[in-house]
C-alpha cells in the first residue's frame, strides 16, 4: 500500500502553517531590505506560534511603513501618519492589552518627523515591538538623506552628508526601552533570533535593522549598502533563542554565554563574541555604542535587555480585561454616584 | 486695564437714594496668586445659598502670580447670568489697577478700597468705603505669612454687612470651602467677622445695593463647565483619555482624573480607564485615534493651538473612519492670542480641520447641563458615525462657575455603533469594512484582536476600496468620498437639534454656546426698552438640521451673534443655505475676549436696525 506523496504543510503550535502568516504581494523594489525583514517576521511569528488575530501591525509613512501590507494578512493593521505611529500604538495597546503590537517604521519616520513620539514611546516602556527599517535615506520620497545617515556617507548624486547620525539604539537604551538591538536585513539567523526574543519580551523592544535601499542607497560611498554591511558588521554575540514551549535542555558555558530568561520563560542565549560586553549594563552598553561609531564599526546584536522594569500597562494598573470591551455595568457608575457628585456641588 | 468701558454710560439717575435689590455686579480687583479665589467663591456661594441667582466670572491674566485679576459676581433676581457690562460695586485690592478701575465706573457705583490706596479723592460721584485691612488682619491672624490670604476674607465680611448678606450663609459657605480643614475654616471665619464688625461700627450704608433672600436657587448646583464635562464623560463610559496641558482645557482632564480615581476603580482595585498625559497634542490625538480604532471610548481635550496641531490626524480619522471625541475649550487666537480669555474663534477651522475634503461633527454646549449631556451625545455619535466629534466649549463655560440644575442620570443604554464580533463573522463569513450595507453611509468595523480569521482589515489614510484594500482607482476614491459624505448627511438628523423660540417677529437671532446668556437678556432689553420682539434659534450642532433652514426662511433679517471677528458661524451657514436666503444674514461679532454682554448686543442690533 502506498501513501500519496502530498506534502502536508507543517503546522505550528496553534495549528497554522506558514502560509497563514503571509500577506499581500509586495510592491517594494526587488531586493529592498524591507522585504527580507517581512520574511523574517513571518517566520518568527509562525515559529513562535503567535495567533495572527492577536497581532496589531502599526506603521507610519514610508516604504518601510508600507511593508505591513505584505505580511500577516490575518492581523489588523494601521498605516498611520508620518512619524506618529507610536501614539497610535500607545492608544491601541492601552485599549486592548491583549494585543501583540508590532510597529514598523523607517529611519526618516522615526529619527526625524517622528522623533518626538519615538522618544516618549521608549520612555514609557509600552509593551510593543518597534522596528526601524534603517536605510539611511527617505526611500519613498526618492532618496534624500535621513538623520541616521553616517557622517561622510555619499548620495548617488554625489551629495555628502556632513551631519552626525542619530543612534536610535543608544537613544532607546538611554530613554528606557527594555530590549534593544541592531541587526541587518541580510543576516537571516541573527534577525530571526532577535525577533523571537522580541515576541517573548514584555516591554518596549526597539530593533534598528539596517535594511539597504537598493534604489537610492546601495552604491559605493553609502554606509548602508549590502557591501558596506558585509564588510563592517561587527556582531557582539551569536544569538540563539529557546522558546518556552520547546523544552530543550542544551548545555552552555556560563563563562562564554549570557542566558536571559524572558517573561514567558523562554531563554535568550547570547554567546559572547566580545568578551566583556554585558547586555544588562545600561551605561556601558551606551558607551560601547558610541565607541563603535567613532571606530567606524557597525555593531549588531542585543545591546541591552532588562526583564525587571514594569511595563506601562503595569504602571497604569489596568484591569485585566481590555478597556475596549468593558461592559456598561463597569464603565457607567450607578445612580448613587451621580447623586453623591451632585450633593457635593450643592 | 479696566474691564469695562462705561465712559459711554449716562448717570441715569443712579445717585438718587433707592434700593436696588438682587440686581448688581460686584467686581473684586486683586493680584493674581494672592489667594482671593476662596474669598470670591465664599461670596458667590453665600448669595447663591440665599436663593438669589448668581454667576461668577474670573478674568485672569496669563501669569502665575503678580498680574492683575478681576472676579465678577453677578446677582440677578431675574436669573440673568451673562456678564454685565456695568460694574456696580468694586472691591479694590490691587494698587496697580485701582485708579483705572475707579475711573471707569459709572456714577453712583460703590467702591470698597484698602485704606492706603486713598481712592476717595479721585471722584466725587461715587460712594467710597475705606477699610484698613492690615490693621484688621493682624489680630485675627497672628501668623504673618498667612495674612496676605486671610486679608481677602475681611472684604467678604465687609461686603456681607453692606449688602446684608446673611452671616449664617457666609459661615456655611466657608465650612464648605474648607471642608477638610477645620482650623483654616475658623481662621477665615474670624477674618470675615472682623470685616463685618468693622463695617458695622465704621461704615454707614450709603450705596443702594442689597441682597435679599429669594427661592430661585433651590436644589441647584454650582459647577464649572469642565467639571460638568468630566462627569459627563465618566457617565458616558469613557475608557481612554489623553491630554496635553493647555488653558483653558486642562481642568477638564484633571477633573476626569479626580472623578475616575474615586468612581471608576473596579472592586479588584484595578483601573477601568487609562489617562495619559501625552508629549504634545500630535500624540494626544494619535492616542485617541489608536484607542478608538481598537475599540475604546477615547477622548482628548485641548484649545485652539492644540486643535491646529491635531489637523493631520483629524483628516486620517475622518477618512479611515475612526471614532473619537475632542473637546475644544476655545480661547482667543490666533497664535497664543489671549490665552486666558474666552472666544468662539475655532468654529470654521475645526469644522473643516485637515487637508482635502474633510468636515466634522461639532456639538456646541451653552451650559454646564449641556456639557454633561453632550459628553454622552459626543461618544454616541462618534461611535455611531465612526468619526471624530468635536465639542466646542469655551473658556467662559469651561472655567467659570455656573448655576445648574442637577444632572439627570443617563437613561439610554450605551450603544457602540456597528461593530462585528466573532459570532457575527461566524454567521456572515466575512465583511467589507467600507461597504454601505444599510444605505446610511456607515460601514461595519471589527476590532483588532477579534478572534476570527476574516476579522482583519487594513486601516490606511491612502486611497482604498470597500474592502479597505489600497486603491488609486478614480471610481473607488469617488465612491468612498461620496459615501463618507452620506454619513455626514445622515448625521443631520441625529445631532442635537437647535433650541428655537419663534413668534411672529420678522427679526431672528441665531447664536450658540455661551453667547446664549447674553442673547436671552438682550431680547428682554429689546422688548422692554424698544418694544421690539425677536425670535431666537440657538444652534447646538454642525451639520445644521432642518430647523435652521426653516428659521432663516421665516425671518426677514437674521442676526448671527458670535464671539469671533470673521463671522465664522455665519460663513458656515452661508455654505448650507439656499442662495436666496443668504442675504438675510447679518453679523454681530465680538472679539474682545470678555464674555459677551447683553447691552453690547442690544446696542449693535438697534444700530443695525437703523434705530
Ligand atoms: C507630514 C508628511 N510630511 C512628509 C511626507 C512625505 N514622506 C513620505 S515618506 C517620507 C520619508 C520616509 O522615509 P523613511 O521613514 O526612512 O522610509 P523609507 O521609505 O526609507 O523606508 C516622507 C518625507 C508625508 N507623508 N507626510
Ligand atoms: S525605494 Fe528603496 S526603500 Fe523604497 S522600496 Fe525601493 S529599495 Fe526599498
Ligand atoms: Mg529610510
Amino acid at each position: 500500500m502506498s501513501t500519496t506523496p502530498t506534502s502536508t504543510p507543517k503546522l505550528n503550535r496553534v495549528g497554522l502553517s506558514v502560509v497563514d502568516y503571509r500577506g499581500g504581494k509586495t510592491t517594494l523594489c526587488a531586493g529592498c531590505g524591507h522585504n527580507a525583514i517581512s520574511e523574517r517576521i513571518i517566520d518568527a511569528m509562525y515559529e513562535m506560534g503567535v495567533a495572527p488575530e492577536r497581532v496589531a501591525k502599526l506603521s507610519g509613512i514610508g516604504c518601510s511603513s508600507k511593508s505591513p501590507a505584505y505580511f500577516m494578512g490575518r492581523s489588523h493593521s494601521f498605516n498611520a501618519v508620518h512619524g506618529r505611529m507610536p501614539s497610535v500604538a500607545t492608544g491601541a495597546m492601552l485599549a486592548n492589552r491583549n494585543l501583540l503590537a508590532l510597529g514598523v517604521s523607517g529611519d526618516g519616520d522615526s529619527a526625524s518627523i517622528g522623533m518626538g513620539q519615538f522618544v516618549h514611546l521608549m520612555r514609557r516602556n509600552l509593551p510593543m515591538i518597534y522596528i526601524i527599517e534603517d536605510n539611511g535615506v527617505y526611500g519613498l520620497t526618492k532618496g534624500q538623506f535621513s538623520a541616521t545617515a553616517d557622517l561622510g556617507s555619499k548620495l548617488k548624486t554625489g551629495v555628502i552628508n556632513d551631519l552626525p547620525p542619530i543612534d536610535t539604539c543608544a537613544m532607546a537604551i538611554t530613554l528606557g526601552a527594555t530590549l534593544v538591538g541592531r541587526s541587518f536585513s541580510g543576516d537571516k539567523k541573527q534577525l530571526h533570533s532577535m525577533l523571537k526574543a522580541a515576541i517573548a519580551h514584555q516591554g518596549t523592544v526597539m530593533l534598528d535593522v539596517v535594511s539597504p535601499c537598493v534604489t537610492f542607497n546601495d552604491h559605493e560611498g553609502s554606509t548602508k549598502s549590502y557591501k558596506y554591511m558585509k564588510d563592517h558588521d561587527e556582531p557582539l554575540q551569536e544569538i540563539s533563542f529557546v522558546p518556552v514551549f520547546e523544552d530543550i535542555a542544551v548545555e552552555y558555558d556560563p563563562g562564554s554565554t549570557v542566558e536571559v530568561t524572558m517573561h514567558d520563560g523562554s531563554r535568550l542565549r547570547l554567546r559572547k563574541l566580545e568578551e566583556d560586553y554585558d547586555p544588562t549594563d545600561r551605561i556601558k552598553s551606551i558607551t560601547r555604542l558610541h565607541e563603535a561609531h567613532d571606530a567606524g564599526e557597525v555593531l549588531t546584536g542585543v545591546f541591552y535587555v532588562n526583564t525587571q522594569t514594569p511595563s506601562f500597562i503595569d504602571l497604569l494598573n489596568l484591569t485585566e480585561q481590555p478597556l475596549a470591551t468593558l461592559p456598561e455595568s463597569v464603565v457607567r457608575p450607578g445612580r448613587e454616584v451621580l447623586e453623591q457628585a451632585m450633593e457635593e456641588l450643592r | 486695564m479696566a474691564t469695562t468701558d462705561v465712559a459711554l454710560h449716562e448717570a441715569s439717575g443712579r445717585l438718587e437714594p433707592k434700593r436696588v435689590v438682587n440686581n448688581m455686579s460686584i467686581q473684586v480687583a486683586t493680584v493674581n496668586g494672592s489667594g482671593s479665589q476662596s474669598s470670591n467663591t465664599v461670596l458667590l456661594r453665600s448669595i447663591f445659598q440665599m436663593g438669589v441667582p448668581v454667576s461668577g466670572k474670573n478674568l485672569f491674566p496669563s501669569n502665575i502670580a503678580g498680574l492683575p485679576t478681576w472676579y465678577t459676581i453677578r446677582a440677578n433676581k431675574d436669573g440673568y447670568v451673562a456678564r454685565k457690562k456695568e460694574i456696580d460695586f468694586v472691591v479694590a485690592m490691587n494698587s496697580e489697577t485701582a485708579q483705572e478701575d475707579v475711573m471707569s465706573l459709572a456714577p453712583g457705583a460703590a467702591v470698597l478700597y484698602d485704606e492706603p490706596l486713598n481712592l476717595s479723592s479721585l471722584r466725587s460721584d461715587l460712594i467710597f468705603y475705606s477699610v484698613p485691612y492690615d490693621k484688621l488682619v493682624a489680630p485675627v491672624c497672628p501668623e504673618a505669612k498667612l495674612r496676605k490670604l486671610v486679608k481677602n476674607m475681611i472684604y467678604v465680611g465687609v461686603v456681607a454687612k453692606l449688602l446684608e448678606i446673611d452671616m449664617g450663609e457666609v459661615e456655611k459657605a466657608i465650612r464648605k470651602q474648607f471642608a477638610k480643614k477645620a482650623k483654616a475654616a475658623n481662621l477665615n471665619l474670624s477674618a470675615v467677622q472682623a470685616g463685618y464688625d468693622y463695617a458695622a461700627s465704621n461704615l454707614p450704608k450709603r450705596d443702594p445695593y442689597f441682597i435679599q433672600r429669594m427661592d430661585k436657587t433651590q436644589g441647584k448646583i454650582i459647577i464649572d463647565g469642565n467639571s460638568a464635562a468630566a462627569l459627563g464623560c465618566m457617565f458616558a463610559g469613557v475608557t481612554f483619555v489623553s491630554w496635553y496641558p493647555i488653558t483653558p482645557s486642562s481642568s477638564l482632564p484633571e477633573s476626569i482624573i479626580e472623578y475616575m480615581k474615586r468612581f471608576r476603580i473596579g472592586p479588584d482595585g484595578k483601573a477601568t480607564f487609562a489617562i495619559i498625559q501625552a508629549e504634545d497634542e500630535l500624540a494626544a490625538i494619535g492616542m485617541v485615534v489608536g484607542a478608538g480604532w481598537a475599540g475604546a471610548r477615547a477622548m482628548t481635550a485641548t484649545a485652539g493651538p492644540g486643535i491646529s496641531l491635531m489637523a493631520e490626524f483629524a483628516g486620517l480619522a475622518y477618512y479611515a473612519e475612526i471614532p473619537g471625541v475632542i473637546w475644544d475649550i476655545q480661547r482667543v487666537g490666533p497664535s497664543t492670542g489671549l490665552p486666558t480669555r474666552t472666544s468662539q474663534g475655532d468654529i470654521l477651522s475645526t469644522a473643516f480641520l485637515s487637508h482635502g475634503d474633510t468636515k466634522h461633527i461639532l456639538l456646541i454646549p451653552c451650559s454646564a447641563e449641556e456639557c454633561f449631556t453632550m459628553a454622552q451625545d459626543a461618544f454616541e455619535l462618534a461611535e455611531q458615525f465612526q468619526t471624530l466629534v468635536f465639542v466646542m466649549s469655551d473658556l467662559d463655560l469651561g472655567m467659570n462657575n455656573w448655576m445648574a440644575d442637577p444632572f439627570h442620570y443617563p437613561e439610554k443604554p450605551i450603544k457602540r455603533g456597528k461593530v462585528l464580533a466573532k459570532e457575527d463573522l461566524d454567521r456572515l463569513g466575512g465583511f467589507a469594512r467600507y461597504k454601505d450595507v444599510d444605505g446610511d453611509g456607515i460601514g461595519y468595523r471589527t476590532l483588532p484582536g477579534t478572534d476570527h480569521p476574516a476579522a482583519a482589515y487594513f486601516t490606511r489614510g491612502s486611497g482604498h476600496n470597500e474592502k479597505s484594500q489600497y486603491s488609486e482607482r478614480p471610481d473607488d476614491f469617488e465612491h468612498n468620498m461620496e459615501r463618507i459624505n452620506r454619513k455626514f448627511e445622515t448625521a443631520r438628523s441625529f445631532v442635537p437639534r437647535p433650541e428655537v423660540s419663534t413668534g411672529k417677529s420678522k427679526i431672528g437671532i441665531i447664536a450658540y454656546g455661551t453667547s446664549h446668556w447674553a442673547i436671552i437678556e438682550s431680547r428682554d432689553q429689546l422688548r422692554k426698552e424698544y418694544g421690539i420682539e425677536t425670535d431666537y434659534l440657538r444652534l447646538r450642532a454642525f451639520p445644521f438640521t432642518r430647523e435652521v433652514h426653516e428659521f432663516v426662511k421665516q425671518h426677514d433679517r437674521v442676526y448671527v451673534v458670535e464671539q469671533n471677528r470673521d463671522a465664522q458661524m455665519l460663513s458656515l451657514l452661508k455654505l448650507d443655505l439656499e442662495p436666496a436666503l443668504i442675504t438675510r444674514l447679518r453679523s454681530i461679532a465680538h472679539i474682545h475676549g470678555l464674555p459677551l454682554d447683553a447691552r453690547s448686543v442690544t446696542d449693535e442690533l438697534m444700530t443695525m436696525e437703523g434705530k
